[in-house]
């Protein structure tokens, strides 16, 4: 695109800027909705699990619930509390908005199809993660309330806790394709067990890393049963408590952003991101082209993570907090400390020819 | 041009938060000025095509660090009266350490162009990743000293770790695998006590 406008007339850095800025538009307002509709096909999968109905009534199958909660919330007043740090107050959704957003930056949706095409890549995830546990603390604290200042503290405890073990299992991942480039990482599971299945959860060295991934990935966007930082019967709402109108809305589409995000990773990380599962050609262009092929395959892994998110959710009953701890300093990190030895002894000896090479 | 742009922003962002950080009068505000101003330094590390180093900027500082030192500072409860009345009495002290990091500062910027690595020049830029030369440099040329730093800092966690840890003996924690491990015919005992006898636990 920056080519097109550079033949227009502009200047090969006003066009390459005009280009970034309408790619971001191009992935931003999709995910906009993308999170709106999201929200409404989980509520109908806790719904169905639940033996209700769930939302049904506005527009067809209840299809506009989801834009009519987002009217309603932008109607409202946004109240301030009187001895809430009000600055600090308001910048807190935003972070945790706009760190949900610039993540995508790096995510492959099809072949070629990235904003930025970095080969630090997984870094700027992993960097990026680890900023959103700022809008939770400066939230909990700016309120000026316990209740969010206490779900401000186990947030940050949770959040740098699971980023341990989640380092560790990108650590294999990386070790095995070599990259950090994300799009490296998915065009290296080509074919990856007997040349024939795509993907690195299909391998049984790295399996077990997927199920630490994906149970990790739910612990760091504080989805059930981790989700110790708004539990209802605890905490209220947690950090969001003293929030209304716009300014809980953000946090809310952070948060399912950062949901959709999580699932993108495990499908992009273990599953063989926009690549079909079985390495055979016409699954790669089935669909007028390879990219809008691409884009089906992703977005078909997606919506599966997504459901098993929705499912352990409706499920699962909420972990105690000393528990969360356990499985994340006690098991999770001695396991995938294991498994980095493991991975990295493996490739030692069948890839780079020994110990001695 | 937009490098540039982007240069002058980033360098502001950098400054200007790190007064901050200074003249807060709000320990959790400097806190936070101070993780903006670790933000906006990998945002230099960027321009400077470090980009490795950029993104461990914000893993490790942003990410861990600063979030442990908010951790720290916002639960504390401090006195400011206190922590003001001390001024007078330190001054002299504050101002001799100024002055030393002053003439640092100094002898750091006018030696700029001295050392043979730099000599003022930017480096040539390569086609390896950053990643893959520092890995090449770590695990060859300074393979020693990196493996001494990683010792030394287990050695330092084992050392924090055993120095704060105590053992209490009035709780009792749960025992995951006791649990797990537990049988019906062992939990449940069947009794059929007569009538008027009672039961004898």
């Amino acid at each position: 695109m920056t080519e097109t406008f550079h033949h227009w007339g502009l200047t090969y850095e006003w066009s390459w800027f005009l280009a970034t800025i309408i790619g971001i538009l191009v992935i931003a307002l999709p995910l906009m909705l993308a999170v709106a509709m999201i929200i409404y096909a989980e509520r109908k999968i806790w719904a169905a699990m639940a033996l209700r109905r769930g939302p049904n009534v506005v527009g067809p199958w209840g299809l506009l619930q989801s834009f009519a909660d987002g009217l309603k919330v932008f109607l409202k007043e946004t109240i301030i509390p009187t001895s809430a740090n009000k600055g600090l107050f308001l910048i807190a959704p935003i972070v945790t908005f706009t760190v949900a957003l610039i993540v995508w930056a790096v995510v492959p949706f099809a072949p070629g199809v990235v904003l930025a095409n970095v080969n630090v890549g997984l870094l700027y995830i992993l960097a990026a993660s680890s900023l959103g546990v700022y809008g939770v603390i400066v939230a909990g604290w700016a309120s000026n309330s316990k209740y969010p200042f206490f779900s401000a503290l186990r947030a940050a405890a949770q959040m740098v806790s699971y980023e341990v073990s989640i380092g560790f299992v990108l650590i294999t991942v990386v070790l095995w394709a070599g990259s950090f480039n994300l799009s490296a990482i998915v065009l290296q599971q080509k074919g990856h067990v007997l040349g024939l299945l795509n993907g690195f959860g299909f391998n049984p060295l790295l399996f077990p890393m997927w199920v630490v991934f994906f149970i990790s990935s739910m612990a760091e966007t504080f989805r059930t049963p981790f989700d110790l930082v708004e539990a209802e019967s605890e905490l209220v709402a947690g950090h969001q408590t003293e929030y209304s109108s716009m300014s809980f809305a953000l946090f809310w589409l952070g948060e399912y952003a950062n949901v959709i995000l999580m699932c993108a990773l495990n499908a992009i990380l273990f599953w063989g991101g926009w690549m079909p599962p079985i390495d055979w050609a016409p699954l790669y262009s089935f669909f007028f082209t390879p990219e809008l092929t691409g884009l089906f395959w992703l977005f078909a892994k997606m919506t599966f993570f997504f459901f098993c998110f929705g499912w352990v959710k409706a499920t699962v009953p909420r972990y105690r907090y000393d528990q969360l701890m356990r499985l994340g300093w006690k098991i999770f990190l001695p396991l995938s400390l294991l498994f980095v030895i493991l991975v990295s002894g493996w490739l030692m000896f069948t890839r780079y020819g020994g110990a001695g090479a | 041009m937009i490098a540039s742009i982007a240069f002058y922003l980033f360098a502001t962002l950098t400054i200007a938060p790190a007064l901050a950080v200074i003249f807060a009068r709000n320990p959790v505000h400097s806190v936070l000025w101070l993780i903006v101003a670790f933000f906006n330094s990998a945002g230099l590390m960027l321009l400077l095509g470090a980009e490795f180093i950029a993104m461990l900027v914000v893993i490790v500082y942003v990410g861990a660090v600063a979030v442990l030192f908010l951790f720290v500072v916002m639960m504390l409860d401090i006195d400011f009266a206190s922590l003001r009345s001390g001024f007078t009495r330190n001054l002299p002290f504050g101002i001799i350490i100024a002055l030393v990091l002053l003439a640092e500062i100094i002898i750091a910027v006018s030696a700029w162009q001295a050392g043979p690595a730099l000599s003022g020049h930017n480096v040539a830029a390569t086609t390896q990743p950053n990643i893959v030369a520092l890995g090449q440099l770590l695990y060859s040329r300074y393979l020693f000293p990196f493996e001494i730093a990683g010792l030394i800092l287990l050695v330092a966690m084992v050392g924090a770790i055993v120095l704060t840890h105590r053992r209490r003996h009035d709780t009792r924690p749960q025992k995951v695998w006791k649990q797990v491990a537990r049988r019906p015919d062992e939990a449940v005992k069947v009794l059929d006590p007569g009538v008027g006898e009672g039961m004898k636990l």
